[in-house]
């Protein structure tokens, strides 16, 4: 096998179709880039390599015979997060440790029947709460730029995998900028649909009004090709939305002369470019809305006077969801038990204090506090009423514009160890992601510019509910005028 | 609202998790900073606010009461920590 470079969804599916790979070949050369690769990352946590070939097998049979799924033979990599039936699924915890899935998740079933070939299941923050990678049971993920910075989190280990060529598609999960942020810190494109549209049936609960299944990938065609692909109701998820299907890369095949923007409003929140931004990424913004205008778009200032309490509203809702759902981890019907107590609530106690670790623990804790008697009011209704104020200044927004731009995270990505003693720093990089998970509108981190040092900037694209073909086709002309999501890190460059 | 030390441990034992005393102290610290950061949800008027529990106003659907899954008790239980004849176990509760 030579040196190259690795394809895209898109011109992998493409090629594989035509023949002139086999998904067997593809297979083995993801496994060969694994090798090399990603032990110094620490993205994946498990490869199946026996299961790939098998499933690659099948899909150059299935490719033979003419009925193939649309991404026959394109490999992937699941979020340990996300069920996959005889697999480990750890949620990058010492509780799950040795927990195998009994059932696919909905979407990992939606992209097996599409033909993908599942590689393995990659690194990710204990229970998706960390915005760094670094609360992984199992070791930090490091980002293929600089491996002294993090990936972004919690979706940590597929943003790097796809970052460094290791896979041309992963899994993540957005609860609060758990695809946008990696992907933005990464240098990959990370898209999180409306709420409702992916189903959560054996997604492993954090906040169950938030989390989100999406796609990482290369460019915004792929993740559109992806999103088809795990879209769909499932009457197994109580909040899965029963509509009809939609092909969310139409809009990306329709032609398009030299303005594909044409018409196009974009608001600029004024909460979204003021303090607290990094120079070179204000500065990458700057470069990437005049590219825009240059593709037929006009730019429009608007306000979102609420949105600054994302932060607050998202660490009293998310805690209170997570204390309720990881009670289930007792000790009793899976997971970590402790090897010794004294009783049942000993029991339940000790397993639970050597099985979750620190982030999560003050998260449980955090929850308990505001569902508890005498604050309950203080403070979940109050951020559930806030929630609604910040939902009403997007419905405001949509009025003057068609998709809402900025900065995916403040800054670029940061050194490992850098913002672990100091959780409100650490909960602050997804200042600009949480609206999108309270309100459960869709949005599309891409990159837009690399700072001198090198490191990824990525540009938001927010849309309202259901415009997942809109930001996605926005993203999409973006990239067929730039190059920034074709650039690879060097460490990409695997010899045969 | 002040988050005391022993809020922390009435917390810890609602949650049932095991927490020292050094822990406690630990945690109390940083529980402080965090609940600084949520405090300026206080700042804001939201009189007459409807709560937003979630993104969209689904009702919740009604299915007929029809066994659809098959049977996979044993599947399910293989991940357990301590089971026998299709039961948890777990240390006794009644004496």
């Amino acid at each position: 096998m030579a040196a190259h470079e690795p394809d895209t969804v898109a011109g992998l599916a493409a090629r594989l179709a035509k023949r002139e790979v086999s998904a067997v070949e593809v297979a083995r050369d993801a496994f060969h880039r694994i090798a090399k690769i990603g032990p110094t990352l620490n993205a994946f946590l498990q490869v199946d390599e026996e299961g790939a070939l098998a499933a690659a097998k099948a899909a150059d049979a299935a490719i033979a015979r003419g009925h193939a799924g649309p991404l026959a033979g394109v490999p992937i990599a699941h979020k340990d997060v996300l069920m996959t039936e005889g697999l480990r699924t750890t949620c990058g915890s010492r509780m799950l440790e040795s927990f195998v899935a009994p059932y696919d998740a909905h979407v990992v079933a939606g992209l097996k029947n599409a033909g993908t070939v599942l590689v393995g299941k990659t690194n990710m923050d204990e229970f998706a709460m960390g915005s760094s990678n670094e609360t992984s049971y199992f070791g930090p993920v490091r980002n293929p730029w600089n491996l002294d910075y993090v990936p972004g989190g919690s979706s940590g280990g597929s943003a790097a995998a796809v970052a460094a060529r290791l896979v041309p598609a992963a899994t993540g999960t957005d609860t609060g900028g758990s695809i946008r942020q990696p992907a933005s810190l990464s240098g990959i494109c990370g898209f999180k649909p409306t709420y409702g549209v992916s189903s959560r049936y054996g997604l492993i609960a954090f906040a169950s009004s938030l989390d989100t299944p999406g796609p990482f990938a290369r460019t915004a065609l792929d993740c559109a090709l992806l999103q088809n692909a795990m879209s769909g109701h499932d009457p197994r998820d109580a909040t899965s939305l029963d509509r009809p299907h939609e092909d969310v890369a139409r809009l990306i095949h329709e032609k398009a002369g030299a303005k594909p923007l044409e018409g196009l409003r974009i608001g600029l929140p004024a909460e979204y470019f003021g303090e607290g931004i990094d120079a070179e990424v204000a500065s990458a913004m700057d470069a990437a809305l005049a590219e825009f205008r240059s593709l037929g778009a006009t730019t429009v200032a608007i306000t979102l006077p609420v949105v600054n309490l994302s932060v607050p509203v998202y660490y009293v809702i998310a805690p209170a969801e997570a204390s309720s759902n990881l009670s289930r981890f007792d000790g009793v019907r899976y997971g970590h038990r402790a090897a010794r107590y004294d009783d049942l609530n000993d029991m339940y106690r000790r397993s639970r204090a050597e099985g979750f670790g620190a982030e999560v623990k003050r998260r449980i804790l955090v929850g308990t506090y505001v569902l508890s008697h005498g604050y309950y009011d203080a403070y979940y209704l109050k951020a559930q009423k806030v929630r609604r104020l910040i939902a009403n200044d997007f419905a405001r927004a949509w009025r003057e514009c068609d998709v809402i731009m900025g900065p995916t995270a403040p800054s670029p990505a940061f050194k490992l160890g850098a913002k672990t003693d100091d959780p409100v720093q650490m909960y602050l990089n997804d200042i600009f992601t949480i609206a999108a998970n309270l309100t459960g509108m869709p949005a599309i981190s891409i990159p837009a510019g690399f700072t001198k040092a090198g490191l990824p900037i990525g540009l938001q694209i927010q849309g309202d509910y259901f415009t997942e073909a809109r930001v996605l086709n926005v993203a999409h002309r973006f990239q067929q005028a730039t190059d920034w999501h074709a650039r690879a890190p060097a460490m990409a460059k695997v010899p045969a | 609202m002040k988050l005391t030390l022993d809020d922390v441990r009435r917390i810890a034992h609602l949650a049932r998790i095991e927490i020292d005393a050094q822990a406690a102290r630990e945690v109390h610290a940083k529980l402080e900073s965090i609940f600084a950061m949520i405090d300026q949800l206080q700042a804001i008027d939201t009189t007459g606010i409807e709560p937003m529990s979630h993104a969209q106003d689904v009702v919740l659907a009604l299915r007929d009461d029809k066994v659809t899954e098959r049977d996979r008790h044993q599947d399910y239980q293989k991940v357990a920590p301590a089971v026998a004849d299709g039961l948890y176990l777990v240390p006794r509760v009644v004496e």
